[in-house]
């Protein structure tokens, strides 16, 4: 992977970095996710089910300036791993994120996150006369298009807004 | 035909179609070579949206193979006035019947049903979904009076809500065939319907004006503009006025033009057309009966 040198990305990259420029705090265990495009970070947290409801240590940076995406978004979620299932969902809102698993202050593990063929369940399909919106024993499912997504039920396209159409959000 | 169920004309390949055609002519010419083929079968009919053509037509298509059909009846005296999901009540039939016909309001029904029975389902319309069964028949028609190669077909009126129009223009992108489709701005073709269309490499242009392209047309398949699309009644005659034709209209037609329409009609076609060559809409109508005998024939146990 190349390596990334944007200011707030120490704790994946392990670059030291001055104090004065550092906008989000490291973690002892727990993911980062890093490289969210601009203005998403609150979507990664409904997603997550983050609402400062419980006691979970949450730390976000919003529209930091990044080598690759100019502005990016970046969520450390203490004492927490994120499950394949969400890692597929935030695919849809931050394509380009990257995933970071630390343990003791480590990046012990770094990928990218792959956007799944299929989401289930997560989505809420915006037509009103869609059969998923209605009364019945149905799970929503969508197709993950490479600028979208599509309701498998009644072939609606999404391409922005994605993130309004997540059931938690 | 390698699916256990008929949901949508995406579904369909070229060969999968002709196949259909070529048994439904078969059949045609040919009706008591398969009466009696399926006695004792029963096919179970839910219509939870009126309907005259399609449910007499499967209703004849099943009787004439020698088989019966149950009826949910109207919805007012079913269950589902209970408050029945449709996946509860698909399950509950399926034991009476040996397929089901399913016509729901709402688009993605007859994929959700599908996925809850074990015997062949049949989508019969989807709200502004699809309806293949009738885009089969359409075909059929086309290819009696027309051919199904190097054609250019206009498809004109309620392209927006139109199940006909989006069943047929999926599998007409199987064919060499230049899509024209003329509507009102307000009722164009749905951009996901466009998008598969573009996907498929298929032929297709858009226009507000029949003009444009009647004299190039070899069939034009006219749908009803209905009424309660427009909020504003004068709208709506202006609109609707726009998209008629009549023996005028058709002069700058070519003289083998195919006029199609899936009925019913309500002034769309001007019934002085109905004594020409051009009009085919009738036959397509009779035409439901052999396509959907060669369906149900297939889905019944006699695979194409």
């Amino acid at each position: 992977m190349t390596a990334d040198h944007d200011r707030n990305d120490e704790q994946t990259t392990g670059e030291s970095a001055d104090d004065h420029e550092l906008r989000v705090s490291k973690i002892k265990n727990g993911t980062v996710i890093d490289h969210v495009r601009g203005g998403q970070a609150l979507n990664v947290l409904a997603i997550l089910g983050i609402d400062g409801g419980d006691r979970e240590q949450v730390s976000v940076g919003i529209n930091v300036p990044s080598d690759r995406l100019a502005r990016k978004d970046i969520v450390k979620v203490e004492d927490r791993e994120l499950s394949q299932d969400e890692v597929d969902v935030l695919s849809l809102i931050a394509p380009d994120a990257t995933i970071n698993i630390v343990r003791s202050y480590t990046v012990t593990s770094k990928h990218r996150v792959e956007r799944p063929e299929q989401v289930e369940g997560v989505l809420t399909c915006p037509n009103a006369t869609c059969i998923t919106t209605e009364d019945e024993p149905v799970t929503s499912r969508f197709d993950v298009l490479d600028d979208g997504v599509r309701c498998a039920y009644c072939g609606t396209i999404v391409r922005e807004s994605i993130a309004d159409l997540i059931d938690s959000a | 035909m390698r699916h256990d169920h008929l949901i949508t004309s995406k579904q369909l390949t070229r060969d999968a179609i002709e196949r259909v055609l070529d048994r439904a002519a078969e059949i045609d010419a040919d009706p008591d070579a398969v009466a009696g083929k399926h006695a004792g079968k029963l096919l179970g009919l839910l219509f939870f949206e009126p309907s005259t053509r399609t449910k007499m037509s499967f209703e004849t298509a099943m009787k004439r193979l020698g088989g019966d059909v149950v009826d949910m009846g109207p919805i007012e005296s079913s269950s589902v006035k209970k408050g029945e999901t449709l996946a509860d009540t698909v399950r509950v039939i399926e034991g009476y019947a040996d397929a089901l016909v399913v016509r729901h309001p709402k688009q993605g029904a007859a994929t959700m049903a599908s996925e809850f029975v074990d015997v062949p389902l049949l989508n019969a319309g989807d709200g502004a979904g699809h309806h293949p069964t009738q885009t089969l028949l359409d075909l059929y028609t086309i290819r009696q009076h027309a051919g199904l190669e190097d054609l250019s077909v206009g498809i004109m009126g309620d392209l927006k809500y139109g199940r006909t129009v989006h069943s047929l223009a999926y599998a007409l992108s199987n064919f060499d065939v230049q899509q024209h489709f003329i509507s009102p701005d307000s009722l164009t073709l749905p951009r996901e319907v466009v998008y598969d269309l573009h996907q498929e490499g298929a032929s297709v242009r858009e226009h507000e004006q029949l003009e444009a392209v009647l004299d190039t047309l070899d069939v034009l398949y006219v749908t009803r503009i209905q009424r309660e699309r427009f909020p504003d009644e004068n709208e709506y005659q202006k609109v609707a006025g726009e998209y008629q034709i009549d023996l005028e209209t058709l002069e700058d037609a070519r003289a083998d033009l195919t006029i199609m329409h899936p009925l019913p009609r309500v002034d769309e076609i001007d019934p002085a057309i109905d004594d020409t060559d051009h009009a085919a809409y009738f036959d397509q109508a009779h035409n439901g009966v052999p396509v959907r005998m060669a369906l149900l024939d297939h889905f019944l146990g006699d695979p194409l």
